[in-house]
């Protein structure tokens, strides 16, 4: 295991996703974490100083759709799949904060 | 920018920037089909991308990244190619648990607004990103903090947004408010947005921060959310710049939050703290590709704009002969074609802008740029007073018409000055010890009395006289 990730920022990691690890959880994650960092540090083995950065693998550029109006889905059937459901809306638990 | 703006505490500066949302005025979303329309039924105007069900792919609305590029023209800043971000955060109102924006390369960067007195505010950038979800908070009376659960409609998740982030170069709540006013302006002329503050397609966060007057740094600023109206921009810029310089001045220091304003209280209250602010751990949307607008895409876009409202008070300054800021109200009322050609037709400026202030508040009607040339004309010859000029107006906005044949209609006729000096002479012999008064030398009382001749005659001609004359011929009586 190599120290390109630490314990506190798999815990950090996690608890911004939401999810709750144990102790041997955390453990394990970190290394499993760490080994996919080290894959992708293989990289640093190529020179690519004349390589320009891109932000996506395709050579695509302008993939746009015109400004017209699809279908809809049907509200009875989107609200069957929530797990709780008040006047047509999705119903969640109380919110802290507000939206960023 | 500004040198000497008025100060909310003696002494100290306050230091604003502006982040505005505006939601572009496309037909359907930014990444779907599903139709941008506001109001409707809850979740009605929803599809799978909307509501981030998986497998669902985002594919870029093209007349989304036009406007965009409209509001970047507009905005004088440089469009270039642009790439979107996903913003990760847990909030029930994004169903995909992250928003897609842009970050690093946004389509829109550094340019500039002019403000109707002709100073500059930076425009830092202008992108693109989808709106979220609405959530409604129930129980606890609304309050976000006390909600018993809250419910969420997507009918506004993924419609197209432009969010335009202003330098800190504004310095008072009346700047900021001019700000955004233009702002506003702008977007509703280019047809980018309908730019209503009040139905939410519209949206101002706003930083403040404050440091004695002569400092160079910036003092720490707070972020302040869900202002809703102007009134409320200036509201919560003057009590935040009053916390701010309370918590200094007695000893304590600025801490970096966001806080939420509340319109009832009129007061800013905490939501978080720098150390609670979010980690939204941007990275390069995958299921995006770039866009790189083409020259010819942007140059037809610029050829296309149409005259923006700096460019209509500086047209209709230079033909009135008067400074921009009082070219803007014309302007923001959307009558400077018709000042502008009255003029041309060599209409007294300064009347028309007298007249189109005062007495065009509900539009211009049936009234046309060569009537109201000739109508001002016959105000400034004489032929009609002021009073009589606006009432001719107003039939003009009613109905048109050559202003002649109005004024004729209406039995307003200039009078002859021989007539109207007889009739004036009449009422001097018939009121002795007025018009002793009115000669005695006593500054006052000629004021009181040249009211009561002017009224005398104003009454002996039905209100046809025109003040100013009768006022020139009580003069020649008194000089003898």
């Amino acid at each position: 295991m190599t120290d390109r990730i630490t314990r506190d920022d798999v815990a950090h990691v996690a608890d911004l996703a939401r999810l709750t690890l144990a102790d041997d959880e955390l453990d394990a994650f970190t290394g499993q974490l760490a080994a996919v960092l080290d894959h992708a540090a293989d990289l640093d083995a190529l020179d690519l100083d004349d390589v320009p950065p891109t932000a996506h693998p395709l050579p695509l550029r302008n993939v746009l759709r015109p400004d017209v109006v699809g279908e809809t889905s049907d509200r009875a059937e989107v609200l069957a799949a929530a797990p709780s459901v008040e006047a047509e809306q999705f119903r969640v638990p109380p919110v802290l904060g507000e939206a960023p | 920018m500004s040198e000497q703006a008025p100060e909310i505490v003696p002494g100290w500066e306050t230091v604003i920037g502006l982040e505005v949302h505006a939601e572009l005025a496309t037909a359907t979303k930014l990444f779907s089909g599903a139709p941008n329309r506001f109001g409707g039924e809850p979740n009605t105007n929803v599809d799978p991308v909307s509501l981030g069900l998986p497998g669902s792919l985002p594919v870029l609305n093209e007349q989304a990244v036009e406007l965009a590029i409209r509001v970047g023209l507009a905005l004088h800043c440089r469009v270039q190619p642009s790439v979107f971000a996903r913003k990760n955060y847990f909030y029930p109102d994004m169903p995909k648990d992250f928003q897609i924006s842009q970050y690093d390369l946004p389509i829109n960067e550094e340019g500039w607004l002019e403000l109707p007195d002709g100073r500059r505010v930076g425009i830092e950038r202008a992108h693109l990103e989808e709106d979220t979800g609405k959530s409604t908070h129930v129980g606890g009376g609304g309050r976000i903090h006390e909600a018993g659960h809250s419910l969420v409609d997507y009918n506004r998740a993924g419609v197209p947004l432009i969010e335009i982030v202003g330098a800190p170069d504004l310095r008072s709540a009346e700047d900021a408010r001019a700000y955004v006013s233009e702002l506003r302006s702008i977007l509703v002329s280019i047809g980018a947005s309908d730019g209503k503050m009040e139905e939410g397609s519209m949206r101002v966060d706003c930083n403040v921060s404050v440091r004695p007057v002569g400092q160079a740094e910036f003092g720490t600023r707070c972020e302040i959310k869900n202002i809703n109206s102007l009134r409320s921009l200036g509201r919560a810029i003057a009590y935040e710049a009053r916390r701010q310089v309370d918590l200094v001045t007695s000893g304590e220091r600025v801490e970096q939050q966001t806080r939420h304003w509340n319109e009832d209280e009129g007061r800013t209250h905490k939501l978080r703290s720098k150390e609670e602010a979010y980690d939204y751990r941007y990275f390069p949307e995958p299921d995006l590709v770039p866009v790189e607008p083409s020259d010819e895409w942007i140059g037809a876009v610029r050829d296309a704009l149409p005259m923006l409202p700096r460019e209509r008070r500086h047209r209709l300054a230079e033909v009135a002969g008067v400074d921009t800021s009082a070219a803007a109200l014309t302007v923001e009322r959307g009558m400077d074609d018709l000042a502008v050609d009255a003029i041309a037709a060599g209409a007294d400026a300064a009347r028309v802008l007298v007249h189109v202030e005062n007495n065009l508040a509900d539009g211009v009607g049936a009234l046309d740029a060569a009537a109201f040339a000739a109508l001002m004309a016959m105000e400034v010859g004489g032929d009609l007073t002021a009073t009589q000029a606006k009432t001719v107006l107003a039939a003009l906005v009613a109905d048109g018409g050559d202003p002649a044949a109005v004024a004729a209609s209406l039995g307003f006729e200039a009078m002859d000055s021989g007539e109207l000096e007889a009739i004036v002479d009449g009422i001097i012999a018939e009121n002795p010890d007025d018009w002793a008064a009115f000669t005695s030398g006593d500054e006052k009382e000629r004021k009181k009395k040249s009211g009561f001749f002017v009224g005398q005659v104003m009454k002996a001609t039905g209100g046809q006289a025109d003040g100013r004359a009768v006022n020139e011929v009580l003069a020649r009586r008194a000089a003898g």
